[in-house]
């Protein structure tokens, strides 16, 4: 199974940078979201794969039921996926800002600090 | 201590100087000017013991295991240098006061000119050669404050531009030559190398640390070829001109010479090199001189003349030369103070400095005229002046050598013969005949402006007569320091009817002839002015024009401002750094195992594969951003599949957002359009792909290795008894990794905020379209 991850992991990471690569702003956009899922679940399988048993603790035992899968890059992935949103949100929000004021979109047009 | 606190001193109260400065207002200049003078009064004190052999040394550590020591040591060589820096920095602190009285940055030239005079002494004294380094290249820093004092001139920021480069470059060399030097010699300390002398001459590496310190030595110094920035240098306020030119910076260069005499002097190589760029940079010097019409160039040059001098003489090396060279230099530092700071105040009052509009001042300013005119005659050499002695021994030295003794001493003749027509010019000129217009309408001086001339003027008058007051306790043990050995020297005015008294006849007639017919000779000179063009003034320019052609060609090329090609270099440099010692590296296990993959996990993985080329394809934003919901809603199953509730809850919730985020801002957003040529898209695609196959190998590869156990263990064995909560993951976040938790909140916030800023952001143009 992770043979499969690692494939998925590869598939997103290279449709990622080859938006980051293009010169449309919005693309480069849409390239991090796919960047950042691609990260977390590099993250996620790297850890080892655990079919179907979370590491919840049962009622009236004191630790989860072995295999169980690794709480700690769950615990850092939850972080990741949370402040990857905030990033994106300013990101958006900046592009909107960008393409209102410069009035391109294109990254080649925006070289210089003076518009 | 004392010496510690001699030279640090300077720097502590420059740090205050701008408080003082608004405190005192005018009466800034003789406040500051209690610190020069205590540390002369303290230099005094080393007098008797150093005239008798004696050298005061101290030492802090400073970087032990390097062998660097803030080590000091205060020898004849060290306190001669040291009394002139402490004596004319007085005079020129409170000068200073006065000639910038009400500018504005007077304070700031107090911060600068303490760290200077505290880098100068430090210079002449350090002991350990680092330490020597480092206040050396302190003196660059500081000058080229102090040069580019006046940094609304753009002639200002060139000339200490010019500077700064000239003697930084040389400060490099000198850097490798001191610490060859201290390899080859087995010791830090300039003290301690003396002993080593002759291993370092029998040394292969003698001739490359030679050409080194000297490289340091002589654009310090400002020898040919790289004189031309002490003329610059000028561009100073006044009493900095005074400064550097007479006591300090460029002296330090010659002092560098002295120091190392006993340790690398002596050789052929040394004397040839030295005697040959010295004879060279004092004719040149004293040529170039009389060319100019601006009191302040005048005496630059001049003082480019007199650096040749004194390095010659330290490469003749006989101990009639050092003496020679000794005595030069303190005529030289007080008739160079006294004239430069009478050009300033000629300057202040007359507002020109142009000898051929100057005229007749004698009687408007009448002290200034008297200090003028004895440093004028100490110049030229005439009796009983210092100057005089200066001028005999220097004959002298020339013609005790061996070989080419008749060559040396015309030179010197000739350059001594326009020195003398150069001091008419600047000492006297300005005073005699007829009264002319200036451009302001000139005063007497305050007494500050005179008082600095007049008293290096007497202290040359005195010497002259009583060279006794010095000889024995002044330059006799700083010729020791320069041999290496005791020497007694005595220095008397009157040497008896000879043939250097002869010479110094010949010299001051034709001077006087040549300041007589001064027009003819600088319109003589004058025809050769265009072979500045191809020296090494040029050289340097057009180095700086090509270094600037080649910094914009690299910056065009590195920063070039494609954000996809910053993206697509950091991208095939991590691929070929990780294939490189992937590839060499062997023996990697790669799980490769597609037999245990259920059908719905193939699914999962085909759909979100399926929404990731999507993406890559879309020819519409909508069409894009359902893709990314695809893949985040896919991305969260393969969550829930490997038991991760939490995370796939959050991506569920996360990914809910982005698309409502992105149709929100989406039709505000451009038409998705078609940039890149196919070519590119090709190359992008290739090198992406690459890049992606790199990812999955790596991760193929890190699921098979584990170096440490799990810390997680510990995590979910503790988390109900330690913490009480059943899901280990919110225990984790909330409990044993809470701050952060905090900060990915604080993160969150920030964005926030800046979310709202940009949304609520009108910007100028904005506000005027609408």
């Amino acid at each position: 199974m992770e043979t499969l991850m690692a494939l998925v992991v590869g598939a997103l990471f290279a449709s990622g940078v080859y938006l980051m690569m293009r010169r449309s702003i919005v693309k480069l956009a849409i390239g991090l979201v796919l960047l950042s899922q691609s990260a977390n679940l590099l993250f996620f399988t790297a850890a080892g794969l655990t079919r179907g048993s979370p590491p919840l603790v049962p009622e009236g035992e004191t630790a989860p039921p072995v295999p169980f899968a690794d709480p700690l890059p769950q615990a850092l992935i939850l972080t990741a996926i949370v402040i990857g949103f905030g990033v994106l949100a300013f990101t958006l929000v900046l592009v909107k800002r960008v393409y209102q004021t410069v009035g391109t979109d294109d990254l080649d047009e925006m070289r210089s600090t003076d518009t | 201590m004392g010496i510690l606190a001699a030279v640090l001193s300077g720097f502590v109260v420059a740090v205050i100087a701008p408080w003082l400065t608004r405190w005192l207002g005018d009466r800034i200049g003789w406040v500051i000017a209690i610190l020069p003078l205590s540390i002369t009064a303290y230099l005094f004190t080393f007098i008797p013991a150093v005239a008798d052999g004696e050298v005061r040394q101290y030492s802090l550590q400073w970087i032990p295991v390097l062998d660097v020591s803030l080590s000091f040591q205060v020898d004849g060589l060290g306190l001669i240098f040291a009394l002139l820096i402490s004596g004319i920095g007085t005079l020129i602190m409170f000068y200073g006061g006065a000639y910038l009285q009400g500018h504005h940055q007077l304070g700031r030239f107090y911060v600068y000119i303490l760290m200077f005079m505290a880098s100068m002494l430090g210079v002449v004294l350090a002991d350990n050669l680092i330490t020597f380094f480092v206040f050396f290249e302190l003196t660059s820093i500081t000058s080229y404050l102090l040069i580019g004092f006046d940094h609304n001139s753009e002639a200002s920021r060139y000339s200490a531009r010019q500077a700064l480069l000239v003697t930084a470059i040389g400060g490099q060399f000198l850097l490798v030559g001191l610490i060859l030097l201290a390899i080859v010699g087995g010791g830090w300390e300039f003290s301690a190398l003396v002993d080593q002398a002759d291993v370092i001459q029998d040394h292969s590496l003698y001739l490359p640390i030679m050409i080194l310190i000297l490289g340091g030595a002589f654009t310090k110094s400002a020898q040919i070829p790289f004189h031309f920035w002490l003329p610059g240098a000028m561009a100073a306020p006044t009493p900095v001109s005074a400064y550097l030119h007479s006591a300090t910076m460029v002296k330090a260069g010659v002092y560098l010479l002295a120091r190392v005499n006993p340790t690398l002097g002596g050789t052929e190589a040394w004397q040839y090199t030295l005697t040959t760029f010295g004879a060279a940079t004092m004719l040149v010097g004293a040529y170039l001189a009389i060319q100019r019409t601006d009191l302040k160039q005048l005496l630059a040059y001049t003082t480019v003349s007199t650096l040749g001098l004194l390095t010659m003489l330290i490469g003749i090396g006989t101990e009639i030369a050092l003496k020679a060279a000794m005595v030069s230099l303190v005529v030289h530092s007080l008739y160079k103070g006294a004239l430069f700071l009478v050009a300033g105040t000629i300057d202040h009052e007359t507002g020109t400095r142009d000898i051929r509009i100057l005229g007749g001042l004698r009687k408007l300013m009448p002290i200034t005229a008297v200090g003028a005119g004895i440093a004028a005659l100490s110049m030229a050499g005439i009796p009983p002046l210092f100057g005089f002695i200066g001028k005999e021994l220097v004959y002298e030295a020339a013609l005790d050598m061996d070989t080419w003794a008749v060559a040396l001493a015309f030179i010197a003749v000739v350059s001594n013969v326009l020195m003398v027509a150069i001091a008419g010019i600047t000492g006297i000129h300005p005073f005699t005949g007829p009264e002319r217009e200036t451009p302001k309408h000139a005063h007497e001086a305050p007494v500050a402006f005179w008082l600095g001339p007049l008293i290096l003027g007497a202290l040359g008058l005195v010497i002259g007569i009583l060279p006794g007051l010095v000889d024995a306790r002044i330059i006799s043990p700083a010729i020791s320091a320069i041999t290496g050995e005791p020497v007694e020297v005595t220095i008397y005015l009157w040497h008896g009817l000879n043939v250097m008294l002869a010479m110094s006849a010949i010299t001051v007639a034709l001077g006087v002839v040549a300041y007589v017919f001064r027009e003819q000779v600088r319109n003589l000179s004058n025809l050769t002015w265009e072979l500045g063009r191809v020296g090494s003034e040029a050289a340097y320019d057009g180095a700086l024009v090509l270094l600037d052609i080649v910094a914009r060609g690299q910056t065009r090329i590195i920063q070039n401002g494609y954000l996809r090609f910053y993206f697509l270099t950091i991208l095939v440099v991590l691929v070929v750094a990780a294939v490189y010692p992937l590839a060499t590296y062997g023996d990697i296990e790669i799980a490769g195992d597609l037999n245990d993959i259920r059908f719905y996990e193939w699914g999962v993985a085909i759909i979100v594969l399926l929404g990731a080329y999507m993406a890559v394809r879309a020819q519409s934003r909508l069409a894009a951003v359902a893709a990314l919901g695809t893949v985040g809603y896919g991305v969260a199953t393969i969550y829930i599949l490997y038991g991760a509730p939490d995370l796939a809850m959050t991506q569920i919730l996360v990914e809910t957002l982005t698309v409502i985020l992105f149709v929100l801002v989406l039709y505000r957003l451009p038409q998705f359009a078609t940039l890149s040529r196919p070519s590119s898209r090709a190359r992008d695609a290739v090198v992406a792909v690459t890049a992606g196959a790199l990812m999955t190998v790596l991760v193929l590869i890190v699921s098979n290795v584990q170096f440490e156990p799990p810390i997680s263990e510990f995590h979910a064995e503790e988390a109900y008894p330690l913490a009480h909560g059943r899901n280990v993951v919110n225990v984790i976040l909330v409990d044993f990794r809470a701050v952060d938790t905090l900060g990915e909140i604080i993160v969150l916030a920030v964005a926030g905020i800046g979310v709202y800023a940009l949304l609520r952001l009108r910007l100028w143009e904005d506000r005027t379209e609408q």
